[in-house]
């Protein structure tokens, strides 16, 4: 509180009117970050007059690489992208290759896939709204969102042997069936997991110092969400009606029954309830489909000679040896159009796309990647404008940036 | 994919656009000088209101390429899910193509960026600086002449001694 000062106290120093501004310099390395980014704020006051972003801190050209590496090493990059759902990547990355390439997985595949993508968003958005508690101060909720999040773990670690940086799919197929196990957990976790999200929804939806936290802070309006080209739950929560998962089906979400999530506030505490009713949404998608998943291959057959077939074959047939060999020797390995073409998928944080130029041979001639966080992030200034410098963390929490995926 | 009516309302607006499709997808070839006002056609007339991504290749070492840098503009519209992809080649030795952040305010970072990787300048960008690399980098990585070996960039770099930091 500002004491009431006297007309003159006698002092000029400090008596006259002083027409500056603080200027704070918020990480890179700091925990409300949560990642790798700095800020410049100016303060006046507590009260944010502007913030100016300053990332490329983990910057690792990502892009780069792609033009060495074959489209089936470069999906391990893309788990580095966004590591809070890796799994998402990977769909995204294959689905784009097998665009280029005009082929489509099978069925079993394709549910598969979704499944993962599903699980990857409750991932995601768990640790986004848990983040965002913690920021506020609810510590309790983070590891009320952390404990289902470990169970999400649980089932990649059984589906591919990895818990974080998954590398779950091949071009044209997936890397391992999933075994009766891994089916049996994804299940238990469908049973398990409502009363979770319950739990997390009593803890803060209606809590009323989180409420007072969130509503009205960064407040990004319908017109302003599409001019400044927002996607996913930020755009969704100020009433953009878009979600790719319905206006452009890709892989089978065509067969699930489930709803877009929008909110009209476009604050942070609408883009929190947005995240909470997609993972009712993820649920409802994940049940249909683990309980209707077709038997049959995961992987196209060998006459597109793009899928590397399974290790048992490969060791025990002579057509599987040399379908092998054929695809992973460095001299070898399968020819794409050269053409480009960009196909985006619904990410956990928006439309995640990747735009490839194919040039004939087995690696990318140029990969783009349409990385959401960087386009939201872009937005952060234009929302703290005018708040305090504890809503920094909230508005940060609730655009949910990861830097892996905003430099890459 | 874009719908057939809309292609043709945008070539009775611009005759001799290239117009070309690939797995569903509608490509338009557009010349340099005509790129912002198709894009701004695009958006206010057309209905892609929501811009994607803007990005570019670097066709140097591509067989059959005759330019060297292709402007890539993905668009949207929000309603419909409509898609258009708006192409446009710029050469050596000034690459500049005219800064779309008047019509959406989302493309000032993803122009940065594309200055920043591969030099193109967007003329009128209001504050075209790197983005992801220090400004104290010279070169732009993402174009295909970029040596991948050798002493690489930190020789440019000012030396910050102990006294200075």
């Amino acid at each position: 509180m500002p004491l009431v000062r006297s007309a003159f106290s006698g002092d000029l120093a400090h008596d006259e009117p002083q027409e500056y501004l603080w200027t704070l310099n918020f990480g890179p390395q700091h925990p409300a970050t949560h990642t790798t980014l700095r800020l410049v704020l100016k303060l006046d006051g507590e009260r944010v007059v502007d913030a100016m972003p300053d990332i490329g801190y983990l910057h690792s050209g990502f892009e780069k690489l792609a033009e060495h590496l074959n489209y089936n090493q470069y999906v391990t990059v893309t788990d580095r992208m966004n590591y809070v759902s890796p799994m998402a990547n990977n769909v995204a990355w294959h689905l784009a290759v097998e665009r280029l390439l005009g082929i489509e997985v099978p069925r079993r595949c394709q549910y598969l896939r979704v499944i993962v993508a599903e699980l990857a968003r409750i991932s995601d958005h768990l640790l986004c709204i848990g983040a965002m508690g913690l920021d506020t101060g609810a510590f309790t909720h983070f590891l009320y969102a952390f404990n289902p999040r470990e169970q999400i773990n649980d089932i990649f670690e059984a589906l591919c042997g990895a818990r974080f940086t998954n590398s779950y799919t091949r071009v044209g197929g997936l890397m391992h069936d999933a075994t009766d196990e891994a089916i049996e957990m994804i299940r238990r976790f469908c049973r398990r997991f409502p009363e979770a999200l319950r739990d997390v929804e009593r803890m803060l939806n209606r809590n009323r110092i989180f409420m007072e936290r969130t509503q009205g802070v960064g407040v990004l309006t319908r017109e302003e969400a599409i001019n400044r080209c927002c996607s996913g739950p930020v755009a969704r929560a100020s009433g953009v009606t878009r979600d790719l998962r319905k206006d452009e089906p890709y892989l089978a979400y065509r067969d699930f029954d489930f709803h877009v999530c929008c909110a009209g506030g476009g604050d942070s505490y609408a883009r929190y309830l947005v995240r909470v009713a997609e993972m009712w949404e993820s649920l409802r998608i994940v049940q249909q489909a683990v309980e209707n998943l077709p038997p049959g291959p995961i992987s196209v057959g060998p006459e597109y000679r793009v899928a590397v077939p399974e290790k048992d074959q490969v060791y025990t047939t002579i057509e599987g040896l040399i379908s092998h060999f054929e695809l992973v020797m460095s001299n070898r390995g399968f020819t794409v159009p050269s053409e480009e073409c960009y196909t985006a998928t619904e990410a956990p944080n928006g439309e995640l796309g990747f735009y490839i130029v194919g040039d004939g041979s087995p690696r990318a001639y140029r990969a783009r990647c349409r990385p959401p966080s960087f386009v939201h992030f872009a937005l952060f200034p234009h929302l703290i404008r005018g708040h305090t410098l504890s809503d920094v963390v909230v508005v940060l929490g609730s655009l949910n940036i990861i830097a892996a995926e905003l430099d890459r | 994919m874009a719908e057939a009516e809309t292609i043709e309302r945008l070539q009775a607006m611009f005759p001799g656009l290239g117009i070309s499709q690939f797995r569903d997808q509608t490509r338009v070839l557009v010349p340099v000088g005509e790129l912002y006002h198709v894009l701004q056609t695009l958006k206010e007339l057309l209905g892609f209101d929501f811009l994607v991504d803007i990005t570019c290749v670097d066709y140097l070492q591509y067989r059959g390429a005759r330019d060297r840098f292709g402007m890539v503009y993905l668009l949207a519209n929000a309603e419909t899910a409509e898609r258009i992809t708006v192409r446009c080649f710029v050469n050596d030795p000034d690459p500049v193509v005219p800064s779309v952040v008047p019509l959406w305010e989302g493309a000032n970072w993803l122009e940065r960026e594309v200055w920043d990787l591969f030099g193109i300048r967007f003329r009128g960008h209001p504050d075209l600086r790197r983005i992801v690399l220090p400004e104290a980098f010279t070169a732009h990585p993402l174009r295909k002449d970029y040596p991948l070996q050798g002493r690489g960039e930190r020789h440019n770099f000012p030396v910050i001694r102990r006294g200075e930091a």
